[in-house]
């Protein structure tokens, strides 16, 4: 029974714990600063913008310029140097922040082209714009704080969602496993509206045998759980705040 | 793919979240239960083709902690073999990483839902009884529960009384465990299932000042975190509480408490340790002296409440004795006219 492993089996499955961005976000070594914040733009950029078009009813373009100089801001004035994990979630931090900041601009104000040389992170306001009309005929958000939370929530979910399953693709690219990514792709991605396919036919499909189907699907999952996490974690400050966190983003919350 | 939908993000939940079984010899049937540590899955034993409940981390623990807890508990659980602790059937790491152990799959309700159905006081009681006599195995073994709740507790079908998630409980020092009626206490101490002679299972330990357990079935020690000076009497004080919960109308819906039995849930429950009963055998053996009709320890009697019990105890010899003398009395009364 190879299967029942020893209690304590093998160990060092789990990466070691990745630097909390949040923290980094503070530090006075610029370098790390500056990736930590990186790492908070790519996360938040676009759940943010989407917030603007929908909370604050900002045009397209309004909501580019905006979320381009609100992420200037929150850099060049530390905003996350008074966020406190204890008092609030990082989402909830940061739409308050992004409230404050809405209310407190003149839309005649200047239209900063600031912040260049600080941040790396491509914001493809086009892509963003796309999903938001996408989604936005299923949208029903009522007009209170809770449901802009949720909001806020939903989009950092498919947010960090997208830039993991991204992650994954160029994983299995770069050790030669496209297929594993395709059939995770084709399983658990496709919504081309026809019914999900079994394993039968993907074994057909891909030409491969039905369990290459099943432990292909299960290396993709794993990996994908594995890089979900770990993007997840560079959003928190603590291991119970991850803890937290994770439970809530896999639905596994206390019954 | 730019846009993930809805559904697309649902499905990718469930796939993070669900446990890798694959390269086990378990399938995966359902989650049925979510809690503080982790979650409970249905799967299939397909070796052995029984289903099993398979309890397992959520998410990485980075600082071990949970899963050295998860681990332990699956020791306990291991060491406890009887007919009220669930018995374990494998435990290991899956291939992602995270801890699990399997274990056998109980059908039936928690005490909570299963008592707010019919059940009558007589029948609640019985149940309670075999509450204590797995506690009371337990603690002969070195092992504190910390976590006694009717939520923790299961009923089966068959009469089946388990108490369930060990994940917080204490593992004594040896000087500390309660020793079983007619067994020296050496004898105890070199038993093989005496969890307490192992040190390297005591980890990870629960540090001072940490409160671990349930507000309500919580003793006062215990909610102060003075987790070294903690000992059986803190699982007395849960099963003073499970008690009250199963026979107090306010919580209940049933007739009158008996006093007896209040008084029973009121000496487990009182604040002092000491002044608490000294095992749970021996709280067991008070509920089953109220049973039989007989005086409990908890409740000193006066003179009319001596001859109701006695009353209720023999009440058809007194009947038959009465009828006889009724009877009797008549006849001689009818002879004599």
């Amino acid at each position: 029974m190879k299967e029942d492993t020893r209690i304590g089996g093998p160990s060092g499955k789990f990466p070691a714990t990745r630097w909390s961005a949040v923290v980094a976000a503070r530090s006075d070594d610029p370098l790390e600063r500056s990736r930590a914040l990186g790492a908070i733009v790519e996360a938040y950029w676009k759940p943010i913008y989407k917030y603007l078009r929908i909370r604050w009813n900002k045009s397209n373009e309004d909501a580019k310029d905006v979320t381009q100089e609100f992420l200037a801001e929150l850099i060049e004035k530390d905003y996350l140097s008074d966020f406190d994990p204890a008092k609030a979630r990082l989402r909830t931090f940061l739409r308050v922040c992004v409230d404050h900041f809405v209310a407190n601009q003149t839309k005649a104000a200047n239209r900063l082209k600031r912040g260049g040389d600080v941040l790396h992170v491509a914001l493809d306001f086009e892509g963003a714009e796309a999903e938001f009309v996408c989604a936005r005929s299923a949208l029903t958000v009522a007009a209170s704080a809770e449901s802009f939370d949720e909001y806020l929530e939903r989009e950092f979910v498919r947010n960090l969602f997208t830039l993991a399953v991204a992650d994954l693709r160029a994983f299995c690219g770069a050790r030669g496993k496209l297929h594993h990514f395709q059939l995770f792709e084709r399983y658990d991605l496709d919504d081309s509206g026809t019914s999900r396919p079994s394993y039968a036919e993907l074994a057909q499909e891909f030409g491969i045998a039905v369990t290459d189907v099943t432990n292909h699907l299960a290396f993709a999952r794993r990996e994908f759980r594995r890089i979900a996490l770990e993007r997840l974690r560079e959003m928190t400050c603590s291991a119970a705040e991850f803890r937290r966190e994770a439970r809530a983003l896999l639905g596994v919350e206390s019954a | 793919m730019n846009w993930l939908s809805d559904e697309a993000i649902a499905r990718l939940r469930t796939a993070g979240a669900e446990p890798a079984l694959a390269g086990t010899r378990y399938r995966l049937i359902e989650r049925i239960a979510s809690g503080g540590m982790g979650s409970v899955y249905l799967a299939e034993d397909a070796t052995l083709g029984r289903r099993v409940a398979i309890k397992i981390l959520d998410v990485p623990d980075s600082s071990g902690e949970l899963a050295a807890r998860l681990q332990r508990e699956a020791h306990i659980l291991a060491s406890l073999e009887h007919p009220g602790i669930v018995p374990v059937h494998g435990a290991g790491t899956l291939a992602d990483g995270r801890v699990f152990y399997a274990m056998k799959f109980v059908e039936g309700e928690r005490l909570d839902r299963f008592s707010e159905r019919a059940s009558t006081l007589p029948g609640r009681l019985r149940i309670f009884q075999r509450i204590c006599d797995t506690v009371a195995f337990a603690h002969t073994r070195g092992v504190l529960h910390r976590d006694l709740k009717p939520e923790n507790i299961m009923t089966g079908p068959f009469g089946e009384v388990l108490v369930m998630d060990w994940g917080v409980a204490k593992i004594l020092p040896a000087k500390q465990i309660s020793t079983p009626a007619g067994m020296p206490h050496d004898q105890v101490r070199n038993h093989p299932g005496t969890l307490a002679m192992d040190s390297s299972r005591t980890a990870p330990k629960t540090a001072h000042g940490a409160v671990l357990g349930t507000p309500g079935y919580m003793a006062p020690e215990q909610a102060r975190g003075d987790v070294e000076h903690l000992d059986e009497r803190a699982d007395i004080y849960s099963l003073g509480a499970i008690l009250q919960f199963l026979v107090v109308p306010s919580a209940r819906g049933t007739q009158t408490t008996p006093r007896a039995l209040i008084a029973i849930a009121r000496k487990a429950m009182d604040a002092n340790p000491a002044a608490r009963y000294a095992s749970a055998s021996e709280l067991g053996q008070d509920i089953a002296r109220y049973l039989d009709g007989l005086p409990v320890l908890a409740y000193p009697e006066n003179v009319f409440q001596r001859i109701a019990r006695w009353a209720a105890r023999y009440r058809m010899a007194i009947v038959l004795v009465l009828t006889y003398l009724v009877v009797r009395a008549l006849l001689i009364f009818w002879f004599r006219r």
